[in-house]
């Protein structure tokens, strides 16, 4: 196949994915909340709801772009597209199969932490630029917010970049083939810690990606709408696709960190177009996985206290992610043929 | 430094303990009513607006036509009229019209009536943006529902 192509049928499938996955989570989310307080959820647009994103995108996209009173522009309308573009960029190096990858570069993973922070500034700049006190104070918190877990978030990474020799994202699923308890969450030969550290950077990932316990961005019940106050129709719909890309992309990077990305939990694989099915299913069944678990500890758990959210991170996840990076060198260190 | 493990094993805990109860609800069936779809059976001391009794042999009124209800309305909102026919023992009821814009529901209607052919209805879902809707006539209505 031609690069351009190649190019080319990529970004229709990343878009298209990044798209279609806003859209139905947010269903999926509905119905999810739904059946946890056993109610059923969107039902009436279409069989079991199904067309309701389709409905709710329509009366997004009619509304008008409206600018509220004192709004800086250009912030104003730039924001939302800082959150989605550096989520869909993210998507190129997701390693979907063993060959379905847009681009294989070796520092994978370091373009995702970096791709990933620039979705912060976006908040904080739609926040700025609202000229509205809520938003502000939700962007101000967003900001402490995200850099507080994005330390204990990296040093996990470090621990995993140690463990496996690599930041190429293709590179850390091969490590882990072969039976299910190859996945880096089972192996307590490199680090006896390894399912606190999955913990620590699944926690962490739900706070950078300002879902609930910790939407501080939004936090309704106290700041409105937060960030996204002044908001109206479209701007509103683009940042909350960003909001559901990076859910994918956190899952993703969770998915293949510590269960085995695209590998079956049977060491079974197979060439060509049937390997690339077999692989993109195992890999999307944990993802959508991760993500039920995502929707179902936002119906569990009430929003968090901010200083109780600093807390958690500066005194409870960075000790121990610290700890557990100390840990693991030793281990590494001491017992090398492991 | 042990109250700060305990305190962190114990919260982890009772965090995969508050997931399991919300997993729980998750599988179990739905407890609402999908209300326009279904609809809840009143209880038996409801009241609705009211309606006449059928005869059970014939299916027409109970009615007579004596007027004690139109008497007995402190809002005056019932209206009934009657004729006298050959071969029917009492007089037949020909309109019964309830103005229910005005009904506080008190029941002395179905008190004064001798005949046991006035009864409250179990029907609640009277929304209308019109005012006219509500002037029911109950023959009309004994009719539909029969």
């Amino acid at each position: 196949m031609p690069e351009w192509l190649r190019v080319i049928l990529f970004i229709i499938f990343v878009l298209s994915f990044a798209g279609l996955n806003a859209a139905y989570l947010v269903w999926c989310e509905r119905k999810g909340a739904g059946h946890i307080q056993r109610r059923i959820g969107p039902k009436e647009v279409g069989p079991f709801g199904l067309l309701q994103p389709l409905a709710d995108g329509a009366k997004l996209m009619s509304k008008q772009l409206f600018l509220p009173k004192g709004v800086d522009p250009i912030l104003f309308m730039v924001a939302p597209l800082m959150v989605m573009v550096p989520a869909i960029m993210s998507f190129c190096v997701i390693p979907f199969s063993e060959t379905f990858v847009a681009r294989e570069i070796n520092l994978g993973l370091l373009m995702i932490f970096a791709f990933a922070s620039v979705n912060v500034l976006g908040l904080l700049l739609g926040s700025w630029g609202s000229a509205n006190k809520y938003a502000l104070i939700a962007g101000a918190r967003c900001v402490s917010q995200n850099v507080a877990y994005e330390i204990p978030m990296l040093i996990t990474t470090i621990t995993m970049v140690m463990v496996t020799n690599t930041m190429n994202l293709n590179e850390i699923v091969r490590s882990q083939a072969g039976w299910f308890i190859h996945w880096h969450i089972f192996r307590l030969d490199m680090s006896l810690l390894m399912p606190v550290s999955f913990l620590i950077f699944f926690v962490c990932s739900l706070a950078e990606t300002n879902r609930a316990p910790f939407d501080m961005a939004e936090a309704e019940s106290e700041l409105i709408a937060g960030a996204y106050t002044e908001y109206p129709g479209m701007g509103f719909g683009v940042f909350f696709m960003g909001e559901y890309a990076n859910i994918v992309i956190g899952c993703a990077l969770t998915a293949i960190l510590f269960l085995g990305g695209w590998q079956a939990p049977i060491p079974l694989n197979f060439g060509g177009f049937l390997g690339v099915l077999w692989g993109m299913s195992w890999f999307f069944l944990k993802l959508y996985a991760l993500i039920f678990t995502v929707i179902w500890i936002r119906w569990t758990y009430p929003r968090t206290q901010f200083y109780e959210l600093l807390n958690l991170s500066w005194k409870v996840l960075i000790p121990i992610s610290l700890f557990n990076l100390i840990l693991t060198a030793l281990q590494i260190k001491i017992f090398p043929w492991l | 430094m042990s109250g700060y493990f305990k305190e962190l094993i114990s919260g982890t805990k009772s965090l995969f303990i508050g997931l399991g109860i919300t997993g729980k609800y998750f599988f179990e069936p739905v407890v609402t009513l999908q209300y326009p779809h279904e609809h809840l059976e009143m209880t038996p001391r409801y009241r609705g607006h009211i309606e006449l009794i059928p005869n059970e042999e014939t299916g027409e009124p109970k009615c007579i036509a004596c007027g004690m209800c139109q008497k007995g309305c402190p809002s005056g909102c019932i209206e009934v009229k009657g004729e006298k026919r050959e071969g029917v023992k009492g007089k037949v009821v020909t309109k019964y019209i309830l103005n229910f814009t005005t009904c506080s529901l008190c029941g002395q209607c179905v008190e004064s009536c001798k005949f046991g052919a006035l009864r409250f209805s179990k029907e609640y879902n009277l929304a209308s943006p019109r005012k006219e809707d509500f002037i029911f006539d109950l023959i009309e209505k004994l009719k539909e529902k029969s």
